[in-house]
């Protein structure tokens, strides 16, 4: 049966350096997929390229991609990634700029999957009968419009799958669904039809569980003390099947386990109903068997999908005002007792909790993760100040100021954190999840300097 | 399960029967949970409720708590809505994102017949990572 290898190499922007050259050189892939948009990434990047406009996407996937672009040129291994961010021709630029610092651009083919940045389309959206209506509050944009700091689509996979059927071989996107990478590759190789439900239902479901990198192989695992050593994280590697099966692995010789229960747990992982709704199809999470098929080889089988849900998720982010922390340490005998006189004397300090739109203290190390387990008093607590407001200036002015003098001049036992420097007030970018009508938004495939409509 | 009289009960972490990962969505945190076993996952069916759950939270969770069942996998599914603090960077709590509520989950202390910490049936074997 025809099988094709797909290796994530991390899990958000800002995971394991040297991962994406260790999936690479520790044995045979054929994809190699890298995430980089969290949630409020866009509105990160929107001001980047407002501040200089060929930035806007994330500048650690050219460090990534100097370490095994020339390898991957070498083997016919396939790069998809979703760092164009908001600004995919500036990413090709740098690519294709790469590429001839290396000596490879003539065995480079990059392609542009966009179409899903809808921040300048807003208005006209909105007049147009979109009221993106935030799905977790019920409010209407109207309340932050003039605040939406970026606004973009999660689309589907079709235009990855154009872009390989091209001939492609980096492959660019701005936001798609996590799962998309993963499947699109499938769907080439195979030539799964994309109303074949199941098939791809399968494509998302490995997709699933690879996106969030080391977090199906052994990582963040209730039984930790069955990973033997979790140096040198293996990345989860597919090897996916013409038929919709798949085998989730790792490279040999790296840290790690694959297990049933370290892939059924990152299947859960961040999911509602178990109707996994994505652009290109709803699989059902609750049909999958998994099967202990040889050490760290975890076969996966049986997923079922139905039709692809009417509308697409918008991903928008707003500013939403400041915030700052503001920590210090309290020790010694009576530390919880001290701690609680600590923080009655900062918020008099500071104005009082009510002078702010919220405002909290915890103790890190008795209650602050969660209600407290200890069933006795911690040795040592830190006490975390926050607060959030639209006020930048009384943040900066009412609230940081008064964090260390506490050292001082409170009880016995307490310190502050050297490198934390001076608090100061930073912006909230908050995220507003909304539905858009699929008519509203064409996906477009760029080579070169053709465009096609997916 | 049917329980003889003479199996005695246990107080245990639920930890020694589930296995947890917990994460966000917005405000709403989600703690998938699965059992070790096919006994169990009758046992987690009946008692390990969205009341439970709530109870266990009580101080994080302002809003309901949502039951989901996957038997494929022995798991269920729970959404602790309004939870995380506004969720996301609109969030002051250390865990903004509910990663470490599995484990607080997998602390709480339930009784039990002591048989099902032992029924090693055919899921559980089948999931034990073979020997090299």
């Amino acid at each position: 049966m025809k099988r094709t290898i797909i290796a994530n190499c991390g899990g958000f922007w800002g995971d394991d350096p040297t991962a994406p050259r260790r999936q690479v050189e520790g044995g045979p892939i054929d994809y190699l997929v890298m995430d980089y948009l969290a949630e409020v990434t866009m509105a990160i990047l929107q001001k980047q390229r407002a501040r200089k406009p060929e930035a806007g996407y994330p500048a650690d996937f050219l460090a990534h991609l100097r370490d095994v672009l020339p390898s991957c040129v070498q083997r016919g291994i396939k790069i998809i990634t979703n760092a164009g961010g908001v600004n995919p021709l500036g990413c090709r630029a740098a690519v294709e700029a790469l590429a001839r610092e290396l000596g490879v651009a003539d065995r480079v083919k990059v392609a542009i999957v966009a179409g899903d940045d809808l921040f300048p389309r807003l208005d006209e959206l909105l007049a147009s009968g979109e009221p993106l209506i935030n799905m977790d509050t019920g409010q209407a944009l109207s309340e932050v419009r003039p605040r939406v700091l970026s606004a973009n689509a999660y689309l589907g996979a079709a235009g990855i799958v154009r872009a390989l059927e091209h001939g492609a071989n980096v492959i660019v996107t701005g936001r798609v669904a996590d799962a998309a990478v993963t499947l699109a590759p499938m769907m080439f190789e195979f030539g799964w039809s994309a109303s074949d439900w199941d098939r791809v239902a399968a494509g998302i479901v490995a997709g699933h569980i690879i996106e969030c990198g080391t977090q199906c192989t052994g990582g963040n695992f209730t039984d930790w003390s069955l990973v033997k050593s979790f140096k040198r994280m293996g990345f989860p590697i597919v090897e996916a099947e013409e038929d919709g099966s798949l085998v989730v692995t790792k490279h040999p010789n790296t840290g790690g386990l694959v297990s049933v229960h370290t892939v059924a747990e990152q299947i859960v992982y961040e999911i509602g109903p178990p109707a996994y709704k994505t652009p290109d199809v709803v699989a059902r999470f609750d049909s999958v068997h998994l099967e202990q098929e040889g050490p760290d080889r975890v076969r996966v089988t049986g997923a079922r999908g139905e039709p692809a849900p009417e509308k697409l998720k918008v991903s928008l982010s707003y500013h939403a005002g400041w915030r700052a922390f503001g920590r210090l340490a309290v020790a010694g005998p009576e530390a919880l007792a001290k701690a609680n006189k600590v923080a009655e004397a900062f918020w008099d300090a500071a104005g009082g909790r009510n002078a702010y739109d919220e405002a909290m203290h915890q103790f890190v190390g008795w209650n602050a993760c969660h209600p407290p387990l200890a069933t006795c008093e911690p040795g040592e607590v830190l006490v975390q100040f926050a607060v959030r407001d639209q006020d930048e200036r009384k943040i900066n002015s009412r609230f940081a100021p008064h964090i260390v003098p506490r050292v001082l001049g409170t009880v016995p036992g307490i310190t502050y954190i050297a490198d934390q420097g001076r608090t100061r007030a930073s912006e909230v970018v908050a995220f507003w999840p909304a539905l858009v009508s699929r008519g509203a938004v064409t996906q477009r495939l760029v080579l070169g300097d053709d465009e096609i409509a997916v | 399960m049917t329980r003889l009289p003479s199996d005695p009960t246990v107080r245990v972490p639920l930890v020694r029967l589930c296995l947890a990962r917990s994460g966000d969505k917005g405000d709403t945190a989600n703690i998938g949970v699965i059992a070790r076993s096919d006994a169990i996952y009758a046992w987690m069916l009946e008692h390990v409720t969205p009341a439970f759950v709530k109870r266990h939270f009580e101080d994080v969770c302002r809003g309901e708590v949502e039951r989901f069942e996957l038997p494929n996998l022995l798991a269920v599914n729970f959404l602790l809505h309004r939870s995380l603090g506004g969720g996301g960077t609109l969030s002051l709590l250390l865990d903004a994102q509910g990663k470490t509520y599995a484990q607080y989950l997998l602390a709480a202390e339930v009784e039990v017949p002591e048989s099902l910490l032992h029924a090693k049936d055919r899921v559980a074997r089948q999931q034990e990572q073979p020997r090299v």
